[in-house]
């Protein structure tokens, strides 16, 4: 919403500064985005006469002017076509900055001939990009006025966000009324009638084009009131300057008087006005739904398709405008116009706003319509606009003619003045509370009695506050109203001395899981929780991505789908980083995928990449790609500090169910039995990799946190004791002859089981396939740890588990000891 | 007794003129060895007087005993000098690079989220979360979102194809859905942080069509305004750890507060330099209000009884501001030179008593 100072001053009877207008525009809750003051650096052009216009001596294009500025005449060398004896532009003299071209003239010797000004162009002044000649102002323009005067140029324009329950502000008057209320002046009557109001004209003749509203039941409130006024014998042409240099301020193009009217009315008073030349239109007007497959060519000159949710407004024939937001071209005033029917209605907000939004189609009618505009004033509206039409235009009006009787507005709220303490701690006087509603338009019935502080006021809401629904509204005005900064600062009170726990079990394990994978070298990344569908088919699993978390409105069509895991766009990062020379990056998220879109479909999960180089080239060991191994340690490791039994899991090959983005021979999953998965490991499938052009290798992981057993709430903090052996733990290598099938954790695991007292641990720390050892077969060494607790162990007992070692590994693998 | 000052002053000097181990064995032999000279003179004392034995039997033990230490002296004293030599000889370029190891980081948005809870924690409000893909019901009705209300086209919303029980799947546009779902799911008191992803339609220099914001919410019986201005100003002063931190409250709107305010702080941009704190600028940085007796009772809490106060900023937002992170689409590029930039450490862990802003 945009307006000039002297605009609010013909609404606000007011002394107050810019500065104080704006400050308090904002602490009222209507935010000044903007205040622009035109005239800033142009208060010295002044207004110049061309006395004469002689031809260069030496230039086809260029003339030598006198210029008059009204102390003085100045020789001035213009290039401008339209530079000619009589016309009166904007003259610089030397030593002034012209903005527009970022420069300070100086006297100068234009082709043998000198000059001590310039005519301005428009977009000299910094004004527009108008520069096909020198500005031309009025004839009657007092020669050396300062030209920001004559331009209209010092009147600077105020520019606030509007929140969308104010309607009301979206007119002059509107934002007057809440500075009035603030106590920054009067507002000041808006016509001679009764209240304030605009006084009824009196016509002349019956309107020869009548009006009816046609809804089917319960399509009534499509238009509720429609306030009409037939003008006949008007003369169209250019509204004044005072409403040009206001519809130009705020950046609307001047058309012609009976167009400019209905912007004016739009803007000054939040009404927004249509006006048909009632020549053009074809026997009575009604408003109605619009017609299966109707069509209409709008003012902006497109045919737009209608349905029959939308409302028009039609003359026998047919639709001549949307109703709310914008009139059609073919029965539009032009220049010609004589004879004009005036409509100013009441449009249902939310019609509207589904009409304009159908139709793609937004106006400054259609904006203030969906707001809501004030549900009593269609009267006045037409009223203002006829006499408007009249003052500009000429002409004789008709009998007003009002068809429907407009919406049920009228609203009383109970409001208790003790709730504006107890809800915002505020104190504010009752007669102060009063006052404010009063100013607001609301009207107070204390009848209620005024004796207990709990007794209710009958609050009635004014015809232009369709936001205000119930009690809260009324307090909100009143320390709105009071200022934001009479509220008090009362910090928050804990109810106890010390703080408890801010987060969940599970929020704790995540944050514990974040920081732990930092702690392991890789990067924190944050990505979209959307990706291409292209890359999301890649990591969908079976059946690919379900059409539910498939974006009905993407912003793009490479953010069209939800994820159905973490790693594509994890992976993607590192190729970009790749591409710029960064390579070997480790990355991680914690974040949820979607399966689909129940609540219970988006699982959190915490995915790390780490691409290139394990072990970079250095001096001290050999360089090492990153693999399967890298990732499961990741994942291991994650899973411990998320808090899962970590002894408890089990590894399962690619082959007993992994992803189709691992790599076959070089992937496994984590479980707690066979099926509860608790993570994925392994290498990026090179096809993958290609697919989503990245390089590799990638070792990956993926740890699905909701899946870990939940955390059960402890009693007690205390650990079990611990077993501490007095005896030297005793260490004993075997090799075994196994198949080369047999999986190194089958022996570990019937190595340990062998004597669950005695053995501790039993570590792999070797595989050999090759010379010595038969083809088909692998030698597997594994370090094997005894920690007796009650006695030293003999050779003897040692001896004796060695042999059980034995036993039970050749039992689980058919594995024979190494000689 | 001379003898045995000569034989005393004649071994000690063979101990020092050792040169090698070898020889000092040979010296250790030559005195106390079976055949030495310091047990050659032993086996005479049985042919002494009683008195004289005992004296010389003395002086020789003596003697043993300090010969003994020479040899030993002497052997630790060479065996430090092999070893120095040996260690020299070790020597190694220390101007060598250690071994290659990688640094992680916290990404930025991880690290606000956690500094907005170890503030507001203090305060005592816990962190509640809720899925991303939300019934539109929770989105925007329950918050009295009514549909063709202008606020709910401000939202720019991504929908989904599907229909929940409570009308049709959107992507959460804020996190007050969250709010929503603890309201029907507690009884109040509450005091509840929501942190996490949201989206919108809207992508430029300002916006990325998902983004963080952390909500709270606070119901009881008795709060009100002047304690939704008391915590955010104790907030905003603890979160940019700057103690007399101007911060202003002007009337706004939101569907699901009244009354509402937008929270602007001081900041100065003199000098082309961007500066949070006294100054002659503000900064909006978070929008609040009270809930809307609408909302309780959507949630099924009597409005009568209990009110309360809501708030909402944006995580980036804050995160640019303190940080001075230029530019919001930066957060999710995932550039590693970006992360480890404005990344932080693994053990930097914010909480109040450690300092938030050391």
């Amino acid at each position: 919403m945009k307006f000039t100072l002297s605009w609010l001053k013909d609404h606000l009877d007011t002394d107050a500064t810019l500065d104080q207008v704006v400050e308090r525009l904002t602490m009222l809750g209507l935010e000044v985005d903007n205040v622009e003051d035109r005239a800033a650096g142009l208060e010295g052009f002044v207004v110049g006469e061309v006395l004469e216009a002689q031809k260069h001596p030496d230039a086809d294009k260029l003339q030598v002017l006198t210029v008059n500025n009204g102390n003085e005449t100045l020789q001035v060398v213009c290039g401008a076509p339209n530079a000619r004896k009589g016309l009166k532009g904007v003259l610089g003299a030397s030593g002034m900055y012209i903005p527009g071209i970022d420069m300070t003239l100086k006297p100068a010797t234009i082709r043998g001939v000198d000059s001590n000004g310039m005519m301005l162009s428009e977009r000299e002044m910094g004004l527009s990009d108008e520069h096909t000649g020198i500005v031309e102002l009025d004839a009657d323009a007092p020669v050396g006025e300062k030209a920001v005067e004559v331009m209209g140029l010092n009147d600077p324009v105020i520019e606030i966000d509007i929140t969308p329950n104010r309607g009301d502000c979206l007119g002059v008057r509107g934002i007057a009324r809440d500075l009035a209320a603030s106590g920054l002046g009067a507002l000041k009557p808006l016509g001679d009638g009764p209240d304030g109001r605009v006084k009824p004209m009196d016509g002349v003749f019956d309107s020869p084009i009548d009006v009816k509203l046609d809804f089917p039941a319960g399509a009534e409130s499509a238009c509720s009131q429609f306030a009409g006024r037939y003008v006949r014998g008007v003369k169209n042409g250019p509204s004044p300057k005072w409403m040009q240099d206001r519809l130009l301020a705020i950046g609307l193009r001047p058309i012609s008087a009976l167009v400019d009217i209905t912007n004016y009315s739009t803007w000054d008073l939040g009404r927004p006005l249509h006006v048909f030349d009632a020549d053009k239109v074809s026997g009575d007007i009604t408003a109605r739904l619009a017609k299966a497959g109707e069509t209409m060519l709008a003012l902006d000159e497109k045919e737009y398709a209608l349905d029959e949710e939308m409302c028009v407004i039609a003359d026998n024939e047919k639709a001549e405008a949307i109703a709310g937001v914008m009139g059609g071209l073919e029965s539009g005033c032009t220049e010609d116009t004589v004879n004009v029917f005036i409509e100013s209605a009441i449009f249902d907000p939310v019609r509207t706003a589904q009409t304009g939004r159908k139709l793609n189609l937004q106006s400054d009618a259609r904006y203030r319509f969906e707001r809501g505009i004030d549900n009593d004033f269609a009267v006045d509206g037409m009223e203002n606009a006829t006499r408007l039409v009249m003052e500009l235009c000429g002409g004789e009006p008709s009998n007003a003619i009002v068809a429907g009787d407009g919406p049920d507005w009228q609203r009383t709220l109970d409001f208790r003045p003790s709730r504006v303490k107890s809800l915002t701690g505020v104190d504010v006087a009752k007669d102060e509370m009063e006052r404010i509603v009063t100013v607001l338009g609301c009207s107070v019935d204390k009848s209620g009695g005024d004796k207990s502080d709990a007794a209710n006021w009958k609050v009635e809401v004014p015809s232009w506050r369709s936001d205000m629904v119930d009690e809260a509204c009324v307090v909100e005005e009143i320390i709105r109203v009071n200022g934001y900064h009479n509220i008090p600062h009362v910090s928050m009170e804990r109810e106890d001395a010390l703080p408890h726990a801010a987060v969940s079990s599970a929020l704790r394990r995540r944050r514990g899981v974040r920081r732990l994978l930092a702690g392991r070298g890789l990067i924190e990344a944050v990505t979209y929780s959307f990706l291409p569908a292209a890359h999301a088919e890649l990591f969908a699993g079976e059946g690919g991505v379900p059409d539910s978390v498939r974006l009905s409105n993407p912003i793009s069509a490479d953010l069209d789908v939800m994820r159905p895991s973490l790693l594509p766009n994890l992976i993607a990062a590192i190729g970009r980083n790749d591409a710029r020379g960064h390579t070997d990056g480790a990355l991680y998220e914690v974040g949820p995928q979607f399966a689909g879109d129940d609540p219970d479909d988006q699982t959190l999960v915490a995915a790390g990449v780490r691409s290139g180089q394990a072990v970079a080239r250095n001096w001290a060991a050999p360089a090492r790609a990153v693999d399967v191994f890298d990732a499961k340690a990741d994942a291991i490791a994650t899973l411990e500090a998320a808090g899962a039994p970590v002894t408890n899991l089990q590894v399962f090959a690619h082959e007993e169910g992994g992803p189709q983005w691992y790599h076959p021979g070089r992937s496994g999953t984590l479980r707690l039995g066979p099926k509860t998965i608790l993570a994925n490991f392994g290498e990026i499938h090179p096809g993958v990799l290609k697919k989503l052009g990245v390089k590799g290798p990638v070792a990956a992981f993926e740890v699905f946190l909701d899946n870990l057993p939940a955390q059960k709430a402890k009693k007690s903090q205390a650990r079990p004791l611990v077993k501490l052996s007095a005896f030297q733990p005793v260490e004993r290598d075997f090799a075994f002859l196994v198949d080369a099938s047999v999986e190194a954790t089958n022996v570990e695991r019937a190595a340990k089981a062998a004597d669950k007292q005695l053995i501790a641990d039993a570590k792999l720390f070797d595989v050999y396939e090759g010379d010595g050892v038969a083809d088909g077969k692998k030698s597997v060494a594994i370090q094997v740890t005894l920690q007796p607790f009650d006695k030293t162990m003999t050779d003897e007992e040692i001896e004796a588990v060695s042999a059980k070692v034995v036993a039970s590994v050749k039992k689980a693998t058919n594995g024979e000891l190494r000689g | 007794m001379s003898d045995i000052e000569n034989l005393k002053s004649e071994l000690l000097a063979q101990v020092e003129a050792a040169d090698s181990l070898q020889t000092l064995e040979d010296v250790r032999v030559s005195a106390l060895g079976k055949k030495g000279a310091i047990t050659a003179q032993m086996k005479n004392l049985s042919g002494l007087e009683p008195d004289q034995r005992k004296a010389m039997g003395q002086a020789l033990n003596a003697l043993k005993g300090d010969v003994a230490a020479a040899i030993e002296a002497k052997k630790e004293a060479m065996a430090d000098a092999e070893l120095n030599a040996k260690l020299l000889s070790e020597k190694v370029d220390v101007t060598l690079p250690a071994r290659p190891e990688t640094e992680g980081f916290i990404h930025p948005i991880s690290h606000t989220i956690e500094e907005v809870v170890a503030i507001l924690g203090e305060m005592g409000f816990e962190v509640a979360e809720g899925p991303e893909i939300e019934d539109d019901w929770f989105n925007f009705t329950a918050l009295n979102i009514p549909d063709d209300h202008p606020a709910r086209q401000e939202h720019d919303t991504f929908y989904l194809p599907g229909e929940g029980t409570n009308g049709r799947k959107v992507l959460r546009t804020h996190t007050s859905p969250v709010q929503i779902r603890t309201m029907m799911n507690t009884k109040p008191p509450l005091r509840i942080i929501a942190p996490g992803r949201t989206y919108r339609c809207d992508y430029d220099a300002t916006h990325t069509p998902m983004f963080h914001q952390v909500e709270g919410l606070v119901v009881d019986k008795s709060t009100h305004m002047g304690h939704l201005k008391g915590c955010l100003i104790d907030f905003c002063r603890a979160y940019f750890g700057v103690d007399d931190l101007p911060v202003r409250f002007r009337p706004s709107y939101f569907p699901f507060t009244e009354p509402s305010a937008e929270v602007d702080i001081g900041c100065t941009r003199e000098g082309g330099e961007f500066k949070i704190g006294h100054g002659d600028d503000w900064l909006e940085i978070l929008g609040c209000g009270m809930v809307n007796p609408k909302v309780l009772e959507n949630c099924g809490i009597d409005s009568s009884e209990y009110q309360g106060f809501a708030f909402g900023m944006g995580v980036e937002r804050i995160a640019m501001l303190k940080y001075g992170i230029p530019d919001l689409r930066t957060f999710f590029e995932s550039d590693l030179r970006w992360l480890r930039h404005y990344g932080f450490q693994a053990l930097d862990v914010p909480n109040m008593v450690g300092g938030l802003n050391p």
